[in-house]
């Protein structure tokens, strides 16, 4: 059993991620993520206040281009691919009412 | 009939001199997927079709007296998560199932200008994310040496369809070592590109930040010949890097006399197999016979990867996979409200592997973690960066195995997923650093199964990696020759 994670922990980082698991999948995720973050604990320990972050492996600044309309992905072709569609525009659920 | 030449250099020669037509080596090549693909399981969609109608306009215009392109006539494979126009894309996905994107990947318009011929999309774990191919929602690939046995993964449809002899190369896409590891589980050729040298415009995002294309083939010069058609500047990828491609089949014969190459010591200790670490000291005393200077060499931060990989990628992933919510394409499962209905349609698509990512990932960055996971494995990214600057200081090429086994059985690894993840120990350094790799099929195991030798380089090393490759394909030790 891991230290660094719990049940509860799981069910909420579901809850964020938008994914229902049940009770069976609730204890094999906490033993399985638990595994993975108890293999991370050894980056967790390390004392790294001087060195900076790298997200990402290329020295990249804004890469800009000239304001030039160019082709474009075709509408209909994008519209005929969405689960819904009404006015073309996709169409969902009620959206009101909800909790935030 | 003539003997069909086999290679993709070969095919692409005779096609474009009028030895043989571009629909003749389709035809072979069907007949071989035909024969095989129902024990193999290498594609989720074969396009025979399609195929046909692309290798018959190459001939015509060889008839017409146009050159169709470097690739002129090449049967090719692509992994099915690279947008091709109206045709199924699933990333091996239920959530993707049916989808039929509306624009073409960077690469699959590049390999179709360049002449060659898509005979299908392969098949892959779950958005990329798997060692094995047992993440399929669609069913694993078989690897061809032994059905028994996995392909490796993620692009184990592309790896597999390459050693089966269905097309002579394919391309597949390397976050962690997608790519090299099953191209050495299969005994075959396949690269990882310096990041930022192939558009990834149309790949279908799994971490953004390490996610490279790259080539399969049965030889090296094969893959030299695929990466300069796809590599290069392309407006609609911003990590793209500015500048052309680099020439790769011009130095092939240029050998290795002079080249310092370094054995790194971390990728060879715990954890690999001795056999797989035979061949690789193995492979390194072939380079040191034909002129290459090799000594060990530390990247003591490369023991920190997996860690951080696995705290990096899923964070990206569950960021990027977050667009799959029900509403714009693939599957939705109605529920009253649109809340529910993300959710319904996320736990009903996604398959295991893929939702342990992204609850991973989303743990990651949450509140009151993202220090000490996330934050702390950017910060080891920029130490293993430092690291291998360190070593190429005193090296030009670094080598190590590519796997730290032979391919394992169906169903060893499945249920256990960190045993799962240390597949990829050798691999994932180079994806964190952003530099080239590649395996090259060097012998067998004590098994009798491929063996993969992965040469590294810094940023924009390939034309010094792939003469290494050269000289580690003339050296290396035929399948059928006993592990000693």
């Amino acid at each position: 059993m891991s230290e660094s994670l719990t049940r509860d922990d799981v069910a909420k980082v579901a809850h964020l991620a938008r994914l229902e698991l049940t009770d069976a999948e609730l204890d094999t995720y906490t033993e399985q993520l638990g595994a993975v973050l108890d293999h991370a604990a050894d980056v967790a320990a390390l004392d790294l206040a001087d060195v900076p972050p790298t997200a990402h492996p290329l020295p990249l600044v804004n890469v800009l281009r000239d304001d030039v309309i160019g082709p474009t992905v075709d509408r209909e072709e994008v519209l005929s691919q969405a689960p819904a569609v009404e006015d073309r525009r996709f169409r969902v659920p009620a959206i009101l009412g909800e909790e935030p | 009939m003539a003997e069909l030449p086999t290679t993709a250099v070969e095919i692409a020669a005779a096609v474009r001199s009028g030895q043989v037509t571009a629909v003749e080596v389709l035809d072979a090549h069907l007949a071989a997927i035909d024969a095989r693909e129902g024990e193999i399981n290498a594609f989720n969609l074969v396009l025979a079709d399609e195929a046909r109608a692309a290798a018959a306009a190459v001939d015509a215009r060889i008839a017409a007296g146009d050159d169709p392109g470097p690739l002129a006539g090449v049967p090719l494979a692509l992994k099915d998560n690279l947008c091709t126009r109206g045709v199924p894309t699933t990333c091996s996905s239920r959530i993707l199932e049916g989808w039929r994107p509306p624009y073409d990947a960077t690469v699959v318009q590049r390999v179709a200008a360049a002449g060659a011929v898509a005979v299908g999309k392969t098949n892959l774990d779950e958005f990329a994310m798997g060692s094995s191919t047992e993440n399929s929602a669609f069913g694993p690939t078989r690897n061809p040496r032994d059905t028994a046995r996995v392909p490796g993964g993620s692009s184990g449809g592309s790896a597999a369809a390459v050693a089966a002899g269905f097309a002579p190369i394919s391309l597949g896409s390397d976050t962690g070592g997608s790519i090299r590891q099953p191209a050495a589980l299969c005994g075959v050729v396949g690269v990882k590109p310096t990041y930022g040298l192939v558009s990834r415009y149309g790949l279908v995002a799994f971490a953004s930040s390490l996610d490279q294309i790259g080539p399969f083939s049965t030889t090296v010069a094969d893959s030299a010949l695929l990466l300069e058609a796809v590599a290069g500047h392309d407006p609609l990828d911003s990590t793209s890097i500015d500048q052309a491609a680099p020439s790769l089949l011009d130095v092939l014969d240029r050998g290795v006399e002079g080249l310092r190459i370094g054995l790194v010591t971390e990728l060879m200790g715990e954890g690999i197999a001795p056999d797989v670490a035979a061949r690789v000291r193995q492979a390194a005393a072939a380079l040191e016979a034909a002129g290459a200077t090799v000594g060990e060499v530390s990247v003591p931060a490369t023991s920190y990867g997996l860690s951080a990989y696995y705290l990096i990628a899923p964070a990206e992933a569950s960021s990027n996979l977050a667009r799959y919510d029900g509403v714009r394409y693939g599957l939705r499962v109605d529920a009253p409200t649109t809340a529910e209905m993300n959710a319904a349609t996320r736990t009903a698509g996604f398959g295991d592997e893929v939702k342990r990512r992204i609850m991973l990932g989303t743990y990651a960055l949450s509140a009151g973690y993202y220090d000490a996971y996330y934050g702390k494995a950017l910060k080891v990214r920029t130490l293993i960066m430092r690291d291998f600057e360190a070593a190429y200081e005193h090296f030009d090429l670094l080598l190590s195995p590519t796997s730290p086994t032979t391919a394992f059985r169906f169903g060893e690894k499945v249920d256990d997923p960190l045993s799962m993840y240390l597949n990829d120990i050798c691999t994932i350094p180079t994806n964190l650093a952003g530099h080239p790799a590649m395996s090259v099929p060097f012998g067998a195991g004590a098994d009798g199964m491929p063996v993969g030798v992965q040469l590294m380089a810094p940023a924009l090393g390939e034309a010094t990696m792939f003469r290494a490759a050269a000289s580690l394909e003339a050296a290396a030790p035929s399948l059928e020759e006993a592990f000693a």
